[in-house]
């Protein structure tokens, strides 16, 4: 196109407007919950300010100790997710490693798998004298040999959690890796640097600020996990930050001190914040501009085949040994003893299918409120990831800001707050799906907008100038050059979210009632009362569900994308 | 208003119970007449088509209920609700706090429960015939808010395959033994009724320094009393130290490696009353239920398939379980529970550290 049609000068351009809204819609479903959090982390019963809260907080050992313990355990699971995310990432991302796309469904399994089915699994396996490793294990060692794996444990929970958090780091680098151009590791190879070099000064640094994003990321959500240490550490006997919390919503209900234990997570996730972008600094990270060809893929010879074995080696722990033991347990009379074709049942499927009442209404809610988050949050998370790195209104930053916050507060605290907003005039949604639904957005939003910001940052504007020279409005340039360019992006949030409302149980936890059930609730519910085989078998439908839709939508083509974009990214 | 039949009466056929009185003796009484299951009432509750029962049973067991009223009823669905008595009270608080009415029927495993919500004024009076006629005084609301419909015990239970039985422990003393050491699983009093229950009587009993002496064991706390049974028959521990008595009877029954053991101290004892909600979403269909779930039929089949007890005068225990008579109780008192539910749960957590 070289000239542009004079008649469609004279519009009126909506973009501010519309952007004014998100950014009000925004503040609204943040301020909202974090302002009466906030009251009542500093009053008491009757309102009356004070700090008595955190007074009782930190002078009591009730509450340091799970403090601590959260804090050992995310630290260490974000290590871990890291140390083993960042080569899977590379291996697949940049290397011609067989069965490539083997290794990312994979990961995407553990990441689509609910870290507290996660947990359950485990305890399946892992659990120190019923557990089927352990069984296994002592078929060798002798029948009163300890137990080789305790999940009820420090280390148990540190292992599960990074077991479902770290395709969140592997999701962003190697992202990060599949849309670095080839001619920059090219030019350094041109200049003389071997490979070591070229993956020292060119590749790592170009990865680095995803894997800082991703440790980030990864560290948060092992703090403010709700479901793996509930149903792990309790009966190990610790709490951790996210089980105290729950413990306080116990009848009668302390939600001042509720409120109150989730400063400290807010205080810690604002610094990291801000050391990130102190880490990460000036430096600038646009990648992809109009004129970059394909990455190019590192020959491992002889070490292809030992790479792929390690990455099904690490896959082993989130994916197959889990999956293995819910089969087992689905067709299995008793959750752990292996099945065999005489003793395998289909009662456990009948049970969730036609008598458990809950198990309709519980899918049924769940899909609803996938599909509804998932396609608000992504829209949202754009808009707001491109006001940012473009800089388009006044207030961008608190924009941003605002859409990283609920990253701070964990699930079950945020449940808290859109309780206390939602149960009074003028939005009384408590009992309905809209107040899971705002949660569920609140709660997806800074993971989808950390992605597509990432995403943005690699695209030079240069792009959308040349439309906006064009005389395309910045909403047109953003729905005709951007979205497609971010067409990859775009769907990984889909996708994202949507998983992670099937991951999400810590607000929901709070917010729901008989009637808006929800499939993590059903499931957690299950486990409190032990009836593993019927977590098993609805655990593998809630596995299938996702990933028939995660499918699909892969399947959807983007409006408006140029054969340019599609061939670019496909 | 009393009925033709005597109390008397009532107390040689029933169950027999040295345990006391769940509600208290009425100043004055004011029951409505009780209510026969009319034509009228089941097409009434046809018509609400729908049945919503908070209720803290081991949920195989509370499905088959459903499943069996709704074949008796064709056309009303329940949905039954299930989790931990105490988590089931707060989620209720937290409901009708909100204004929202959810819930039809409510069968809880702390009795005490029905002490504020009676106060409160949620709960709907309502005397099923067959209570009128065949339930002792003592386990149902004078004023007709809520009647016993089940009883059972949190009892010790030992793995077969894990422990002989002349090892296993005898009383709740012989658990203190340091040969039982990370071998014990228990449910939590904060979320389960029947442990909270449990606490209460064992406290009264035996004072806090055996349960302080207990925490020392490191125990695998889980929540719910339906899953120390379920942990023991996986081997997971070997000894249950409290959980449903009727878990252990059922697994014994399909064959599990499981084991009753009825402590020499007492059995604590615990009963389940069943009330109607004031603000019943389907309120014909909540009379209906309550009423069906009270009949000598209903009461016969939930005794046989559930291995709990009946308070219902004419139900007959199945042959081969052990008769409610011949084990020596622990008394009930939801009064002395309501009083002290808060320093339960204070001391337990400090205890337990959960």
């Amino acid at each position: 196109m070289t000239t542009s049609s004079p008649a469609a000068r004279p519009r009126i351009d909506w973009t501010r407007p519309v952007l004014w809204l998100f950014a009000a819609v925004l503040v609204l479903l943040i301020l909202l919950p974090l302002s009466w959090l906030a009251v009542y982390a500093f009053t008491d019963k009757n309102r009356h300010p004070t700090l008595a809260n955190f007074v009782t907080l930190f002078s009591n050992p009730d509450f340091l100790d799970p403090l601590l313990t959260t804090a050992i355990i995310a630290t260490t699971s974000a290590l871990i997710c890291c140390i083993v995310a960042a080569p899977i990432s590379w291996l697949v991302s940049r290397t011609d490693m067989p069965g490539r796309q083997t290794i990312r469904a994979l990961v995407t399994a553990s990441f689509v798998t609910p870290p507290f089915l996660g947990a359950v699994a485990w305890e399946l396996l892992a659990a120190p004298n019923s557990g089927l490793l352990n069984q296994l294990y002592r078929l060798f060692a002798g029948e009163d040999a300890d137990a080789l794996f305790n999940i009820y444990s420090m280390t148990g929970i540190i292992f599960v959690i990074s077991c479902y958090t770290f395709p969140f780091v592997f999701v962003l680098v190697a992202n990060a890796l599949d849309t670095m151009p080839g001619e920059l590791e090219d030019a350094s190879a041109i200049l003389g640097g071997n490979a070591w070099t070229t993956a020292r000064r060119v590749t790592i640094p170009l990865a680095l600020p995803a894997l800082v994003a991703g440790a980030l990321i990864a560290f948060l959500q092992a703090m403010t996990l709700f479901g793996s240490p509930a149903i792990l550490a309790l009966p190990a006997g610790f709490h951790t930050m996210t089980t105290k919390i729950w413990s306080l919503f116990q009848y009668p209900p302390k939600l001042e001190l509720a409120a109150a234990a989730a400063v400290p997570l807010l205080v810690l996730t604002i610094l990291l914040l801000q050391g990130q972008k102190a880490l990460l600094g000036r430096r600038g990270y646009s990648v992809i501009g109009g004129k970059y060809g394909a990455p190019r893929r590192v020959e491992l010879r002889g070490w292809r085949w030992a790479a792929l074995g390690f990455c099904l080696l690490v896959l082993l722990n989130p994916v197959f040994l889990p999956y293995l033991a819910l089969l087992n347990a689905a067709f299995s009379p008793n959750a752990t003893t292996l099945v065999t074709p005489s003793t395998a049942t289909l009662h456990n499927i009948v049970f969730v299918f036609t008598e458990l009442s809950s198990t309709q209404l519980a899918l049924k809610n769940t899909v609803i409120l996938g599909t509804a988050t998932a396609t608000i949050g992504t829209i949202l998370a754009l808009v707001i990831a491109y006001v940012t790195t473009r800089k388009v209104i006044a207030g961008h930053r608190v924009l941003g800001f605002l859409a990283t916050a609920p990253v701070a507060v964990p699930g079950i605290v945020l449940g808290v707050g859109l309780f206390l907003s939602y149960t009074r005039p003028p939005f009384v949604l408590y009992g309905t799906l809209w107040i899971l639904l705002l949660a569920f957005l609140t709660i997806n939003l800074p993971s989808a907008y950390q992605q597509l910001q990432a995403a943005f940052t690699t695209i030079h504007p240069e792009l959308e100038e040349a439309s906006r020279i064009l005389g395309a409005t910045r909403l047109q340039a953003l729905r005709q050059i951007t979205a497609p360019l971010l067409r990859t992006g775009l769907i990984a949030t889909w996708c994202f979210i949507f998983i992670g409302v099937m991951r999400e149980l810590s607000a929901a936890i709070v917010l729901f009632t008989s009637q808006t059930k929800v499939l993590s609730v059903l499931i957690y519910d299950l486990n409190e009362g032990g009836d593993l085989a019927a977590i098993a078998v609805l655990g593998i439908a809630m596995l299938v569900i996702t990933f028939a839709v995660v499918l699909a939508v892969n399947q959807i083509p983007m409006s408006g994308g140029n054969a340019g974009a599609r061939l670019r990214n496909g | 208003m009393r009925k033709p039949i005597s109390r008397r009466d009532v107390l040689t056929g029933s169950a027999a119970l040295a345990a006391g009185a769940v509600f208290a003796a009425p100043a004055r009484a004011a029951a409505p007449e009780p209510a026969a299951i009319t034509p009228d009432l089941v097409a009434a509750a046809t018509r609400e088509g729908k049945l919503v029962f908070y209720s803290s049973m081991d949920l195989p067991v509370g499905e088959k209920l459903g499943k069996a009223f709704e074949a008796a009823y064709p056309g009303i669905s329940v949905q039954i609700e299930r989790s931990g008595s105490e988590r089931l009270f707060q989620r209720v608080a937290q409901e009708f706090d909100s204004n929202i009415h959810a819930a039809d029927v409510v069968n809880s495993a702390d009795a005490s429960h029905f002490i504020p919500w009676k106060k409160s004024g949620w709960l709907m009076p309502f005397v099923p015939e067959d209570v009128a006629k065949y339930f002792p005084d003592n386990y149902r609301d004078p004023d007709g808010m809520a009647v016993t419909t089940r009883l059972w015990l949190s009892s010790i239970a030992y793995n077969t395959n894990l422990v002989k039985a002349e090892d296993a422990p005898k009383s709740f003393a012989d658990l203190l033994d340091p040969k039982w050491l990370g071998k014990m699983v228990k449910g939590h009093p904060a979320y389960s009724g029947t442990i909270m229950t449990t606490t209460f009587q064992i406290v009264r009993e035996l004072g806090w320094s055996y349960l302080e002496k207990l925490s020392k064991q490191r125990v695998m706390l889980v929540q719910s009393s339906t899953d120390p049974p379920k942990k023991l028959s996986l081997g997971e521990r070997a000894v249950m130290a409290d959980g449903n008595e009727y878990g252990i009877v059922l697994l014994k029954e399909a064959g599990q490696p499981v084991e009753p053991v009825y402590p020499a101290e007492g059995t604590p004892t615990i009963s389940g009353p069943t009330g109607i909600f004031a603000t019943a979403p389907h309120p014909n269909a909540a009379k209906l239920f309550q009423a069906w779930l009270h009949t000598r039929e209903t009461q016969q089949f939930f005794v046989d398939f559930t291995g709990q007890y009946s308070l219902h005068a004419q139900v007959q225990p199945k042959a081969g379980r052990r008769k409610l008579a011949d084990i020596k109780l622990m008394k009930e008192d939801p009064a002395g529970v309501e009083a002290m539910t808060e320093e339960i749960k204070t001391r337990y957590a400090r205890l337990f550290r959960v």
